[in-house]
């Protein structure tokens, strides 16, 4: 009994000193051990009297359990100890820079052209497109232009043949006639695209961007195509209300023809849309001329609709606040980068345009 | 157009202000451009005379000019013009003053030590004239008693100038402009009861207009004037050509531009005693010259519209007319004409000679063929009252009479276009007021047109002169209604969108470049499509269209590595050009990269960008576009400008698909030819005409969901093959055996060098096998790890590393 006692106590002290793993190994060995003082005296168990066996075996299962737990303890805290000082070591300086990771990004154009799109897209219309090269019918006579009328002044024309019957697009009108020759009316279309003319200065480059509107139905009228453009108007520039101005134009494709123009004002020097009392045209329009859809096998007693252009790079440089239009086709990639969208920003409805 | 609301106020009584005017004018679709006050300021330039001039001391071509500018002191003034001399009459700007032309305003300055108070001014420094060459000489005799006073006479009426869109020829004349305000409400069309000429002279020169194919001139009304003294217009007629921007030339001169810009009636005024007996109207002969009013000499060809008489050709009908018969101060007997030309001739002379004057601004367009007696009348007695003389009878010679023009109209349509309504009585009153003459019939009404708007042809054009003159801002929105029918992208287009914004997620900044380029780029990227020339391009560098969009990428891009970036990506979507008719072109997504990967990083290894670079992106794109990567097949053909053992070619199937990409490195030649510095450059071009649209949505061309949970095992295998054999032919071997038990093949290792023959290479290749059917023994494993083996050594002659 004293023995039990003696061990317990010896190894209770023993455990509570300052151990290594291998220390406590030793001392595994030494209680429990083929030969361990534990060991020892549970093949003891046999030679005690049976009256005080039972005692025997309870003190000697104590004390075992109690040396084991005590093991088991010293174990872990040494093992967390041993973590802990590993850990503390592995300690780095975090604000060292990330690996590194690129994005590129999406031209202010592209995105223009998505807003556009999405916004028409809601209301209706699908997306159209045509070819750059364009034959002098489909650009001009088509769109009830003749050869020898003055308002082809107002396209310098890039021609690709001596007979100037191939050019560049002057504007993206020709897909107003593509697109109702190919099928039959009603035509409720935008067509986006790049559009070229033979002029070059600081407002103005030899290629841009224009967006062609036409919707074609049996009763569409003027108060249709001002709803469509105010609506339009509003919501590219994320606005709830908008100053517009119907003005008399001319162009020979549309009759009555309108120019229009919105409201601005210089606040901080940015300019705000929708308010104050300056003018800015942004855009043309007008009602289908009948010879127009006569050249196209539409009848006019019976169809008629709008048209409308929009430069789209004009659009872009109001809504983002970019001064240069030549900066658009520079490339440079300080610009690209400043204007550039995320290419993961998809403009659409639900979650709004731009962020 | 320019005009002034005084010249308005000659036809038109109106009770508002100018800015009602301006607000007005842009109602009516007379779209205001500018307004400027031409007087502001100019009150302060002054009649002066020179008294003296001296050499300036330290420049040989400036001189010392003493100016007596009316004041006590005489002014001194440095002068540089050749023409400066004692006693000339000019004009002097005091310091202070803004010279018209380029907005400076002068001060008291020291040239070369000589301090000059002001400036002497040069016609065209004060816009009078294209005049540069020296200070602007006044007439002694007109102004000498006028020295000390203002030049310009005050004005309140600002310079308006209109853009009048091409369709409106009779607002290019100050009456038409009135008309229309007038219709609008702005005011009251002034009856003008202009004078007749009565005359019981008659016109002797004998004036013939030939009857010939295609005749431009369809009649040609004439006056003689005799014994007229051409002189200084009056100030009156001065300053109205003046307040509009016009510089005075002599009486006649002016009355002709004066009714011109006053009725829109170009007219032209002939030295008889020039012409060699009558006038022919005529169509010309190639090969013949004259010489203009612009003193340039022109050579026409066939079919030209000229007037001419016995010794050749005196002008050009409508546009210009010649020096020969030019009036002149001595003119004593002038020949008015007052025509009508076709536009349509007009325009292709004009064009062809590169002429704009603005008679052949107005006839283009069309002008009012009645006015020609009104014209005459008009100038005729203009002249006689200023410049004396007699006027014969008017002359009108015609080969074809025109006839009436006049359309039916139902006032219906006015609310089927533009979607509200006016009264019948607000059109008619509208219709009258614009010159239309109206019967009414049982149905509709018959308009005849005003001679004046040759713009006018059908109903729809009724329609818009009623919309425009009763406003836009009557046009009552309707709003759009919310509903969709039809997809708003096509597949392709939505692919377009999808290859866009997929490629710059993999770091490359978008671009728009133009479609055009310099042949000398283009002919490095051209490959064996042929040059598309523009025929007027705006400069040699912009010369032809892009055959490749690389030749603009790199382009741009050596302009960004000039800046300094070194490590760069950028791609566009856009055009390339094959052939010049419409529809020869296709849609390409190209890419560009330069210098490094991770440069000057503390974390990660720097290396070169790479054709695998591109190559990943390339792939990587088209399998989220949903093609499967694992069919792609890739072979090294490539275009010249490509490196030609470090460039590839994509094709999305084996077989016979179209050339989806090409990737790799841009040929060193190029690079070298284009001298861009960089470690490295590689490319890729992704054609989207050539991909093949899925016949079926992405959704539904997945495949079921099907996995295995029995246990997989992974194999490496090392095998040794000649070095021409492709890493491709290897996996599709491998997958040959059996493409269900097999998956997740990678190579994980190619080596060449010590231990393996010159000529061969060792591939090594990791690999999953897994049976949706069972676990696999170490009998089913071991049978499939040699069937492998036999089928690669056989596929591809490779032979199995031990």
């Amino acid at each position: 009994m004293n023995d039990f006692k003696n061990i317990k106590e010896k190894y209770n002290s023993k455990l509570n000193s300052d151990l290594s793993l291998e220390d406590i190994n030793q001392i595994k060995t030494e209680l429990f051990g083929k030969n361990g003082l534990i060991s020892s005296q549970f093949k003891n168990i046999a030679s005690i009297p049976e009256t005080e066996r039972k005692k025997f075996a309870s003190d000697l299962n104590q004390i075992k359990d109690g040396l084991q737990n005590l093991i088991i303890k010293k174990i872990n805290e040494i093992e967390a100890k041993k973590i802990n000082e590993k850990l503390e070591n592995e300690k780095i300086d975090v604000t060292l820079p990330e690996r590194s990771f690129v994005r590129g990004k999406i031209h202010p154009v592209s995105q223009t052209i998505d807003e556009i799109s999405s916004i028409f897209s809601e209301i209706g219309f699908s997306v159209e497109e045509g070819p750059d090269i364009e034959n002098e019918y489909n650009n001009f006579t088509a769109l009830n232009t003749p050869d020898n009328h003055p308002a082809r002044d107002m396209h310098d024309t890039f021609y690709l043949d001596d007979n100037k019957e191939i050019l560049l697009r002057t504007h993206t009108s020709p897909v107003q006639i593509r697109t109702m020759i190919k099928d039959k009316p009603p035509f409720k279309i935008i067509a986006p695209g790049r559009t070229y003319r033979s002029d070059s200065d600081q407002t103005h480059a030899p290629m841009f961007h224009q967006v062609e509107g036409l919707y074609i139905d049996k009763d569409i009228n003027m108060g249709h195509l001002k709803g469509c453009l105010n609506y339009f108007i509003k919501e590219f520039f994320e606005v709830k209300k908008i100053k517009m101005r119907f003005r008399p134009s001319h162009f020979p494709f549309t009759e009555p023809s309108a120019e229009v123009d919105i409201g601005y004002e210089i606040k901080d020097g940015k300019i705000v849309i929708g308010e104050g009392d300056q003018w800015l045209e942004i855009l043309g329009c007008g009602m289908v001329h009948p010879n127009v859809l006569k050249n196209v096998k539409v009848n006019p007693t019976e169809y008629q609709g709008y048209a409308f252009g929009i430069g789209i790079d004009r659009l872009a440089m109001l809504k983002y606040g970019i001064k240069d239009l030549r900066a658009f086709f520079d490339c440079d990639y300080r610009w690209l980068n400043h204007f550039g969208f995320d290419p993961l920003d998809v403009p659409s409805n639900y979650r709004g345009l731009s962020r | 157009m320019k005009i002034t609301f005084d010249w308005l106020k000659d036809h038109l009584v109106t009770k508002f202000k100018e800015d009602k005017l301006l607000e007005q004018l842009t109602n009516v679709g007379l779209e205001v451009e500018s307004v400027e006050n031409l007087s502001a300021g100019l009150d302060l330039f002054k009649i002066a005379k020179i008294i003296k001039i001296e050499k300036h001391p330290n420049a040989d071509r400036l001189k010392v000019c003493e100016v007596d500018v009316g004041e006590k002191e005489i002014k001194k003034v440095v002068c540089g013009a050749p023409n400066a001399r004692e006693g000339l009459i000019t004009i002097y700007a005091p310091p202070g003053a803004v010279v018209p032309k380029s907005k400076t305003k002068l001060v008291v300055a020291k040239i070369r030590e000589v301090t000059s108070y002001g400036m002497l001014c040069s016609e065209s420094e004060l816009n009078l004239s294209d005049e540069s060459e020296g200070i602007t000489e006044l007439s002694s005799k007109k102004y000498e008693k006028s020295v000390g006073k203002s030049y310009f006479s005050k004005s309140n009426s600002n310079l308006i100038d209109l853009s009048i869109t091409p369709n409106r020829p009779d607002c290019l004349g100050v009456r038409g402009i009135a008309r229309d305000l007038a219709a609008s409400g702005f005011g009251k069309l002034k009856n003008l009861k202009d004078k007749k000429i009565k005359s019981n002279i008659k016109q002797t020169i004998k004036v013939k207009i030939n009857k010939e194919k295609n005749q431009a001139c369809s009649s040609f009304g004439s006056c003689l004037i005799t014994n007229v003294k051409n002189i200084e217009s009056p100030k009156w007629l001065q300053d109205k050509l003046v307040s509009i921007g016009q510089k005075p030339i002599s009486a006649i001169v002016d009355i002709t531009n004066y009714v011109m810009f006053d009725i829109n009636r170009p007219l032209h005024a002939y030295d008889v005693d020039k012409i060699d007996k009558g006038i022919v109207i005529r169509s010309s002969k190639s090969g013949e010259e004259f010489k203009a009013l612009d003193n340039k000499i022109y050579k026409l060809d066939d079919g030209m519209c000229v007037i001419s008489d016995r010794k050749g050709v005196l002008g050009l009908g409508g546009i210009i007319g010649g020096t020969r018969s030019g009036t002149e101060f001595d003119t004593k007997n002038i020949l008015l004409e007052s025509a009508y030309f076709e536009p349509r001739s007009i325009r292709y002379t004009s064009k062809k000679l590169n002429l704009e004057t603005d008679a052949k601004f107005r006839f283009e367009r069309g002008i009012d063929p009645l006015s020609i007696e009104d014209g005459l009348n008009k100038a005729a007695l203009l002249i006689k009252e200023i410049c004396g003389g007699e006027i014969s009878k008017i002359d009108i010679k015609k080969i074809e009479t025109r006839k009436v023009q006049s359309i039916k109209f139902n006032t219906d349509l006015f609310k089927k276009i533009t979607g509200f309504k006016i009264s019948t009585k607000e059109i008619l009153k509208i219709l009258e007021d614009l010159g239309f003459k109206i019967k009414k019939e049982k149905k509709y009404f018959k308009l005849t047109i005003p001679t004046w708007r040759p713009d006018i042809l059908q109903e729809i054009d009724i329609v818009e002169e009623l919309v425009r003159i009763t406003g836009y801002d009557k046009i009552k929105i309707i709003e759009p209604i919310k509903q969709r029918t039809k997809s708003t992208l096509t597949q392709s287009q939505k692919l377009f969108h999808f290859l866009q914004r997929a490629i710059a997620s993999k770091g490359y900044l978008e671009a728009i470049t133009w479609s055009f380029t310099d042949s000398n780029y283009n002919d490095h990227f051209k490959n064996k499509n042929k040059e598309i020339k523009i025929l007027n391009p705006i400069s040699s560098e912009l010369g032809v269209l892009r055959n490749s969009i690389f030749s603009n990428l790199i382009m741009y891009m050596n302009k960004n590595l000039d800046r300094g970036f070194k490590d760069l990506s950028i791609f566009e979507i856009g055009p390339i050009f094959i052939g010049s008719n419409p529809g020869e072109q296709n849609t390409v997504v190209c890419g560009l990269s330069s210098g490094k990967k991770q440069r000057l990083s503390w974390i990660e290894k720097e290396r070169n960008v790479d054709l695998f670079d591109v190559k990943r992106d390339v792939v990587q794109t088209l399998s989220e576009a949903g093609y499967n990567s694992d069919k792609f097949f890739i072979d090294s053909e490539t275009p010249n400008y490509y490196h030609p053992g470090k460039s590839g070619r994509l094709f999305l199937n084996s077989g016979k698909d179209q050339i989806a990409a090409y990737f790799g490195e841009i040929h060193p030649n190029i690079i070298k030819k284009i001298d861009i510095k960089t470690e490295s450059l590689v490319g890729f071009e992704i054609f989207l005409d050539n991909l093949k649209l899925p016949k079926k949505k992405l959704k539904d061309q997945k495949n079921k969901f099907e996995v295995s949970d029995y246990q997989k095992s992974e194999r490496d295998f090392a095998f040794i093959v000649n070095k021409e054999v492709k890493a491709q032919d290897l996996i599709n071997a491998v997958l040959s055996v059996d493409q269900k038990l097999i998956s997740n093949v990678k190579i994980f290792d190619v080596y060449e060098g010590e231990n393996i023959p010159g000529n061969q290479k060792s591939i090594a290749i990791s690999l999953t096998i897994q049976s949706f059917e069972k676990t696999l023994n170490d009998n089913d494993l071991e049978k499939i790890n040699n069937l492998i083996i036999k089928t690669v050594e056989n596929k591809t002659g490779a032979k199995i590393r031990s």
